[in-house]
């Protein structure tokens, strides 16, 4: 094995023909000998793709947040960039119709996979037919569903949606040209579109829970509601509380769906902190700016995610 | 679990009897239990049939009648019969051969490249775990808990001036590739399933001479095949899915997957040509789905099983 052997760092080798057959000399040569070189090629693959398109952007990130720059020349501004998205009057409006968005698509996108998962879990013969229904939006290109929602909300009379509530007497909603709906809108689309992995997530999770933990609750005279309070829920905690943080790291993330179902509009009332930064960057061509306002959200998701672990950390410790 | 039990839990499936799970067997002996379950059961999947397959049917009734009918009566089945014209207009009018052809071509690179780099680097972190795997390791995995967001615009401009090499992606299905491959969780997902393997195995190979690429080429990558197959299932879909970067990498018409062609083309297209066109971009991943569809689901789980 190479494992004791090559601690010196790769550096240049040399065609030496003889090497000598002391084994306890770490010289570049006996690094070879051992299968050293051999061993780097197979992390090169990995070293260049996260190099060039991983670390060195993450890093780059932090001097370009910092830096005027168009692309031939790049000048230090400090904190420049920092106080330009700052000062601009639309972070608020991003800043909120972000959190609105994410708050409003745990509200209504949690629960119902939790929801959905349990309910297939007991259905014996068609749940392998149900998770494939649930799983069947996930598979469609975002684009092509963003579009497809884009034409069931026609604010017109003769829209899908409208057409439905007209059955029932109600609208036409403007949807997505109503500045109070753009956002419920936008999370009613995205919860349709994701819940699928929820669910069979969710159902793998519930495979294997032990069955001997309901037989207990049983014996004990729990009935249905109460097994799955007091067991379903606690053994699913821990996928529960990972989840609800991946999906609040991702829907602050939020780009295609206002980007192409409403452009961010109308009057701003769905522009996301990602529209922002592409319009900073790509419509404006300030990338320092957009630099710094990405750096921002990184962060403030970093810290979100910190207080998210040690809250939930001493909350099941207590 | 020994054979035993195993063998018999599979009779007893066999006998649909299953594991059981919040309602027990003897629950579903009463008879209110077994109407609740079954009524519950029926309003789920028909609910579930609406939202997740109605959608997709309207798609393809939508697809199939002309821009009026659709706009007109939403609900109205094939008025004047079907117009499966519109298919062939998509082909003929938007060039939609050539966005297919770019997708096709999109999803086997990102393919290719996060496949060669899971693989080594998970072989390399898991089996052959030389003295800097482990910063490698802490290095990828930090990339994991970084908010994608961070490095995008960084990313672009590495991408339009590639550092060392001086060359620039952009426009070249390189820029799409290639960032596509530095994914930690591939990595994770490779590494940790290696790991499961016993180390025994590696070593009495090594002992019969064989060096660590024969073991990557006749055991790592035989015995990976299952999480390869998880692996290229979650390359391949998230590379058809892929918006906002190939969005920014690739400008030229010609070259663009249909993520990006169909937005692009939305506005100025006759509705039923373009529903057409997002019928065709459907079917292919449903079809897939499909026919993968035990596979799509544990690789589901699996990534599931990673994050907790």
């Amino acid at each position: 094995m190479t494992t004791a052997t090559d601690v010196t760092a790769p550096a240049a080798v040399e065609p030496v023909v003889a090497p000598p057959p002391r084994r306890r000399r770490r010289t570049p040569v006996t690094w070879v000998r051992h299968g050293g070189l051999t061993t780097l090629l197979f992390f090169v693959p990995l070293l260049l793709s996260f190099g060039y398109f991983s670390w060195w952007p993450i890093l780059r990130s932090l001097v370009l947040s910092l830096q005027q720059t168009n692309f031939l020349t790049s000048t230090w501004v400090g904190l420049a960039n920092f106080q330009r998205v700052l000062a601009d009057p639309l972070l608020g409006t991003a800043v909120w119709n972000t959190t609105y968005f994410s708050l409003l698509a745990v509200v209504i996108g949690f629960p119902i996979p939790i929801l959905t998962a349990v309910f297939l879990a007991e259905m014996r013969r068609t749940r392998g037919l149900g998770s494939a229904l649930a799983y069947l939006p996930v598979i469609i290109p975002p684009v092509v569903a963003v579009l497809l929602w884009k034409a069931f909300y026609d604010p017109s009379e003769n829209g899908l949606f409208n057409t439905i509530l007209g059955w029932f007497g109600v609208g036409p909603i403007a949807w997505l040209n109503d500045p109070d709906l753009v956002i419920p809108s936008l999370v009613l689309y995205a919860t349709w579109a994701g819940f699928g992995t929820g669910v069979i997530i969710y159902l793998a999770t519930l495979m294997t829970i032990r069955t001997e933990l309901y037989e207990a609750a049983e014996i004990d005279g729990a009935r249905i509601l109460r097994r799955f309070w007091h067991v379903t829920l606690p053994q699913m905690r821990g996928i529960l509380l990972i989840m609800l943080l991946l999906q609040l790291i991702g829907t602050f993330q939020t780009f295609t769906e206002p980007y192409i179902m409403t452009g961010g509009g109308p009057e701003n009332r769905s522009l996301t902190i990602l529209l922002l930064i592409y319009r900073y960057a790509f419509v404006a061509g300030d990338y320092g700016r957009a630099t710094a306002l990405s750096l921002l959200l990184a962060v403030a998701l970093s810290l979100l995610s910190g207080l998210y672990m040690w809250a939930t950390r001493r909350w099941s410790t207590s | 679990m020994t054979a035993t039990s195993a063998s018999l839990r599979r009779r007893r499936r066999h006998e649909e009897v299953a594991e059981r799970s919040i309602i027990s067997t003897m629950d579903r002996r009463q008879p209110i239990v077994r109407a609740v379950v079954g009524i519950v059961g029926t309003a789920v999947l028909i609910a579930l049939a609406i939202a997740c397959a109605g959608p997709l049917l309207w798609l393809f009734k939508a697809a199939t009648s002309t821009s009026t009918e659709t706009l007109a009566q939403p609900f109205a089945f094939w008025p004047s019969g079907f117009h499966w014209a519109n298919i062939v207009q998509a082909f003929d009018e938007v060039d939609f051969a050539r966005y297919l052809g770019n997708t096709l071509l999109v999803c086997l690179g990102s393919w290719f490249f996060g496949l060669l780099v899971a693989t080594t680097g998970g072989y390399g972190i898991a089996v052959l775990r030389p003295a800097y795997a482990r910063i490698v390791s802490a290095a990828v995995l930090a990339t994991l808990f970084i908010p994608g967001v961070i490095s995008l615009v960084a990313l672009y401009l590495t991408v339009i001036d590639v550092p060392l090499l001086g060359v620039n992606l952009l426009n070249t299905f390189w820029a799409v590739w290639l960032p596509a491959s530095a994914s930690a969780f591939n990595v994770l997902l490779v590494s940790r399933f290696l790991m499961t393997i016993p180390r025994d195995l590696f070593d009495a190979a090594r002992i019969d001479g064989a060096g660590a690429v024969r073991v990557f080429a006749e055991i790592v990558l035989p015995m990976a095949r299952p999480i390869i197959g998880v692996l290229s299932l979650l390359t391949m879909v998230a590379a058809y899915k892929d918006f906002l970067w190939p969005l920014l990498v690739l400008n030229r018409p010609d070259l663009q997957p249909i993520s990006v062609a169909l937005p692009r083309i939305a506005d100025n297209t006759d509705l039923a040509v373009l529903m057409a066109a997002m019928f065709i971009s459907v079917l292919v991943p449903v079809l897939v789905f499909l026919v993968f569809q035990r596979q799509f689901i544990r690789a589901a789980g699996s990534a599931g099983a990673l994050k907790e």
